[in-house]
């Protein structure tokens, strides 16, 4: 205001500083508040922070605001995770399972049952005595229940969520992971007992090389030689020793939760399960067919604990020259079994 | 349609936690559970830096890809969603999932996990009426018109919700007007600073953004 006391020409200077002004004040406004942005901010983050955060490390000025976090920010191995599961667990579980499915069905069709060779004696072998059998069909039906439940919660939603719709499919599916859950544990323990109880008719033997040379009977003429339990056997074991103890202690990884093992740890333990559990189910099949379907005779030893002469003459033909001379006649056995006679099997020596 | 997504400015993130706690008031988010997290690196360093994280509602989620009862699904808006009546609270979405935003409450014997429960983007879930709703996924602010709380009560604004597009203007624009050279993510002007003082020939860096004010 006080320019204007200048009159015209002060009313000019005036016009000419506004126009200045703003011509160029602006940009040098601005530039300063970029500057003085930069020069605060926080320094940025660098590649190297985020190559860090990639790799899943967390150091010791890592904060997490949840209470009970042990994560990092980015979790990259579920990635990892979901591909090795769903890409190769999945696709080849089901291509073991159910290949192996077909293959037993082609083998039933051509080859067919395996006949004794000679008409039965009458006279039967102790081969399980009744503790050995209660233990093997708890195990054997939790067995199935595991490999349903757990086959059901891989592959389920792909069959019965669209076939049975969701309200079905909700009580299905939680009753598969509760039972899962429950009896895995139990399954575990009795394994354990089981395998510890039969382990001295499971030790490798010389002959035992012979008869996978020979397919166990399907190469070549006759049978090759066979103790308490054949080659065959005692793959089954040892895998079940195995493979079958790991897929116990992952399923324990992954059941309890509350030991705070960490999330990379689970998603090992849940590969490992699979893995081995689809593995143990597909070769199970086999182990069901041949002791019921497959070879006549066999069944028997597992639900009345006696086998027949010429069943063990056939496929245990070293056990039975032990043996031999402990055979009672049919009768003697009848429907009950008589706890004396059932201390141990007829075996004098594991082999 | 919409492309729901969650962005948060690392440069604008404070560490206030204010998103979270508005997450847990918006959405009566059970005991133990919290949807959203605040994550620093390099705490109490000079270039200590700060994000909240949450349920990204990923395109390609991972926690879909495992869920062995098919329980989650994508609304037309691209956010990812979950049925709590089909969840039997397996955990593999939280082994799957990059931002750990799965929690599951753990009040049962031998650490069995309840049903899980993660950010919705404020979009409740599938339930048979409006209180059902929110008594199991808490608030549908979608429903509404609303955004999340967590980005709608952001101090700084530097978490953004909404329109993946719209989200990425936004954030376009700030990177122009905060002058980095290569983007808001990979470096700041007081770094090429510091990298060209070293030495290094930045003529080559990624123009993904520039200084609008100091053309010409």
């Amino acid at each position: 205001m006080s320019l204007c006391r200048y009159g015209p020409l002060g009313g000019l200077l005036l016009a000419v500083m506004l126009v200045l002004t703003a011509l160029l004040a602006p940009p040098a406004l601005a530039q300063a508040e970029t500057e003085r942005e930069a020069a605060t901010a926080v320094a940025g983050v660098s590649p190297d922070v985020w190559r860090q955060v990639r790799s899943g490390e967390v150091d010791a000025n890592f904060r997490d605001t949840r209470f009970d976090s042990n994560y990092n920010l980015i979790n990259a191995s579920g990635e990892r995770w979901r591909q090795l599961r769903n890409r190769w667990v999945s696709p080849f579980g089901l291509i073991a399972v159910g290949g192996m499915i077909l293959a037993i069905a082609l083998f039933y069709v051509i080859v067919g049952r395996k006949e004794l060779s000679e008409p039965r004696t009458g006279r039967k072998l102790l081969r399980w005595p009744l503790f050995v059998r209660s233990l093997h069909w708890t195990v054997a039906t939790l067995f199935i229940v595991l490999a349903l439940t757990g086959l059901n919660l891989l592959y389920g939603k792909f069959v019965f969520r669209p076939l049975f719709g969701d309200a079905f499919w909700a009580w299905m599916i939680s009753a598969s992971k509760l039972a899962h859950n429950y009896l895995g544990p139990l399954f575990g323990i009795l394994l354990v007992v089981l395998l510890a109880r039969v382990l001295r008719h499971n030790w490798p033997k010389r002959h035992d090389l012979e008869w996978f040379r020979q397919g166990g009977g399907l190469v070549g003429k006759g049978h090759p030689d066979a103790g308490f339990a054949n080659g065959g056997e005692k793959l089954w074991f040892w895998l079940l020793a195995t493979a079958g103890l790991a897929v116990v202690a992952s399923g324990f990884v992954l059941d309890f939760p509350n030991y705070g093992q960490s999330r990379d740890t689970m998603q090992w333990a849940n590969l490992i399960h699979g893995v081995g559990a689809l593995g143990l189910t597909a070769v199970a099949l086999g182990h069901i067919y041949i002791g019921t379907l497959g070879s006549e005779g066999s069944l028997e030893a597992m639900t009345t604990g006696y086998v027949d002469e010429t069943w063990a003459k056939d496929h245990h033909n070293l056990w039975y020259e032990e043996v031999k001379d402990q055979a009672v006649p049919e009768e003697a056995i009848g429907g009950d079994s008589r706890p004396g006679d059932e201390r141990s099997e007829t075996a004098s020596r594991p082999g | 349609m919409a492309q729901m997504k969650f962005m948060c400015d690392a440069e604008r993130c404070i560490d206030c936690n204010g998103c979270v706690t508005a997450c847990k008031n918006a959405n009566d988010v059970p005991w133990g559970i919290q949807r959203r997290r605040v994550v620093t690196l390099n705490d109490g360093q000079a270039d200590e830096v700060s994000i909240s994280v949450a349920c990204m509602h990923c395109d390609d989620a991972p926690c879909m890809a495992v869920c062995p009862t098919d329980c989650f699904y994508k609304t037309d808006d691209g956010i990812v969603l979950h049925d709590k009546d089909l969840c039997i609270g397996c955990g593999y979405c939280l082994y799957a999932c990059p931002f750990g935003a799965p929690q599951f409450p753990k009040q049962n014997a031998f650490g069995e996990r309840g049903k899980m429960d993660k950010c919705t983007f404020c979009a409740g879930g599938p339930a048979d009426s409006k209180e059902e709703e929110y008594e199991k996924y808490g608030a549908n602010r979608i429903a509404e018109g609303k955004l999340p709380l967590c980005a709608e009560m952001c101090s700084t604004k530097a978490l953004l919700a909404g329109d993946a597009q719209t989200v990425a203007d936004i954030f376009r624009q700030r990177v122009v007007h905060r002058g980095h050279r290569d983007g808001g993510w990979s470096g700041n002007q007081r770094r090429d600073q510091e990298r060209t003082r070293a030495g290094a020939d930045l003529t080559g860096v990624d123009e993904l953004s520039y200084d609008a004010t100091r053309q010409g």
